[in-house]
């Protein structure tokens, strides 16, 4: 069963259907004895860093998920729930964190060219690092595949847990995995069949 | 690259899938959830979902039929109509909305912007416009392009982007329903007025208007149209196709 954290941003009702859809069971929860017995946990997330950071602490779910990731249940962070995953964010001033992946989210508004216009959102290519195997969650898809972007921040310092980028006038991380930890800036849940193996994949982890 | 994105708009009425000709003559065509699968499988890159009549009868948007498409769909899913408070916008978000698009009930209540993009964030807030010359001015038009607002269409959205809105939709009511292309003077004036995504919308009868589009304005970033798609006349793989072959960039599927 994968537990799908509720702390109440953003819309996951599409995450939940999406789940369904593949034939995974899958649970809408902000119940830590749910959490605890689940297999896996998808950490959704749309809206502002510091506020879903402090709901996160506020409601004990932080502590929960870190739990549960360090007893070695699989953990997938999307969009924003992949920002949560990092050390800090400087959205909107400094903000601490899950810190289950090392690095920090930042502004893209910098290196992005000018002109081009931010927030980035849109469907946009995956590409995978070259020095390493590709990555568990991107088996049945490949690279160069189009997955749904909206976003400003983006993960940064986070090289050695790369496992995707996307080019929009800079490369921008576009997923990360650190051991057991996952992360995706893009919503698979709502990049159509390429999204839904890319949910399969996770389910198989 | 990101690519360009082509949007399939389901006008919807009592349920149903209905395209008018400049906002008249209404004819039922096809069941949102059906033709909603349908493009998601055929390579749509999102979906707008409008109740068409919401703005003007004061209806709600029937949210059954909404939530029944989004748990079918794994596109980004747009709603709009009868958009006219915050509780609303919970209302079609909770119903699997990606994104809120606001028309008459911005002009209504202009905080409307401000208050929706502080709390879901402006990525979800869309703003609608129905815009037609009236005078030698690009103007605002409300209630479904039945009511001349008197606002300059160019100056309504600046301020939609200073709240908030992370995206607009500019509908011609003079190319739509025509098929004689997209209205691109006006598309321009807006794309160099904004710093956000614009998508145009009112006038695709063919491929190559789509072409014309993107030749003309090269970083708009969506068409939007909707009988065409309905009524067959052209298939969205055929499309993105002849638009990669002229060297425009697009998702195939």
């Amino acid at each position: 069963m994968i537990a799908i954290i509720d702390y109440g941003v953003g819309n996951i009702f599409s995450l939940y259907s999406s789940l369904k859809f593949i034939g995974a069971d899958a649970v809408l929860t902000s119940d830590p004895e749910v959490i605890a017995k689940s297999d896996k946990i998808i950490l959704p997330g749309v809206g502002a860093f510091g506020d879903a950071a402090a709901k996160l602490r506020e409601t004990g779910l932080a502590d929960v998920v870190k739990q549960e990731v360090a007893k070695g249940k699989t953990l997938l962070g999307i969009c924003l729930g992949m920002q949560l995953l990092f050390d800090k964010s400087f959205e909107y001033g400094e903000h601490e964190g899950l810190g289950l992946i090392k690095g920090a989210v930042r502004s893209m508004e910098p290196v992005v060219p000018a002109n081009y216009k931010v927030p980035h959102i849109g469907w946009n290519e995956l590409h995978f690092p070259k020095d390493r195997e590709v990555s568990p969650l991107f088996k049945y898809i490949k690279e160069n595949d189009f997955v749904y972007f909206v976003h400003t921040f983006y993960g940064t310092d986070c090289e050695a847990s790369t496992i995707a980028t996307t080019e929009y006038g800079a490369e921008l991380t576009a997923a990360v995995a650190d051991g057991n930890v996952y992360g995706c800036q893009f919503h698979p849940e709502k990049s159509g069949e390429v999204g839904m193996k890319i949910l399969r994949a996770f389910c198989e982890l | 690259m990101i690519t360009k994105r082509i949007i399939p708009c389901l006008d919807v009425r009592n349920g149903r899938v209905v395209k008018g000709v400049n906002f008249q003559g209404i004819s039922d065509v096809n069941s949102p959830v059906e033709l909603g699968r349908y493009y998601s499988d055929n390579g749509a890159d999102e979906l707008v979902f409008y109740d068409i009549t919401a703005s003007y009868e004061e209806r709600a948007l029937f949210t059954d039929i909404l939530r029944e498409v989004a748990s079918t769909i794994f596109i980004p899913l747009t709603v709009g109509g009868g958009i006219n408070t915050i509780d609303d916008f919970d209302r079609v978000l909770k119903c699997g909305a990606d994104k809120v698009s606001v028309n008459s009930g911005a002009i209504r209540n202009p905080d409307l912007i401000y208050e929706a993009a502080q709390k879901y964030g402006d990525q979800c807030v869309v703003l609608s416009v129905d815009v037609k010359r009236v005078d030698g001015e690009f103007r605002v038009f409300a209630k479904g392009g039945r009511e001349d607002t008197g606002m300059d269409a160019i100056e309504w959205i600046k301020r939609g982007e200073a709240n908030g809105a992370g995206e607009i939709v500019v509908n011609s009511i003079d190319t739509d329903g025509v098929k004689q292309g997209f209205d691109i003077e006006l598309l321009r004036l807006v794309n160099d007025a904004v710093n956000v995504p614009v998508i145009a919308s009112g006038g695709a009868g063919n491929i190559q208007h789509f072409i014309d589009l993107f030749e003309a304005i090269p970083d708009i970033d969506a068409g939007l149209a909707a009988s065409i798609f309905h009524f067959g006349e052209v298939a969205i793989p055929d499309l993105k196709a002849e638009l990669k072959k002229n060297g425009i960039l697009v998702r195939t599927v």
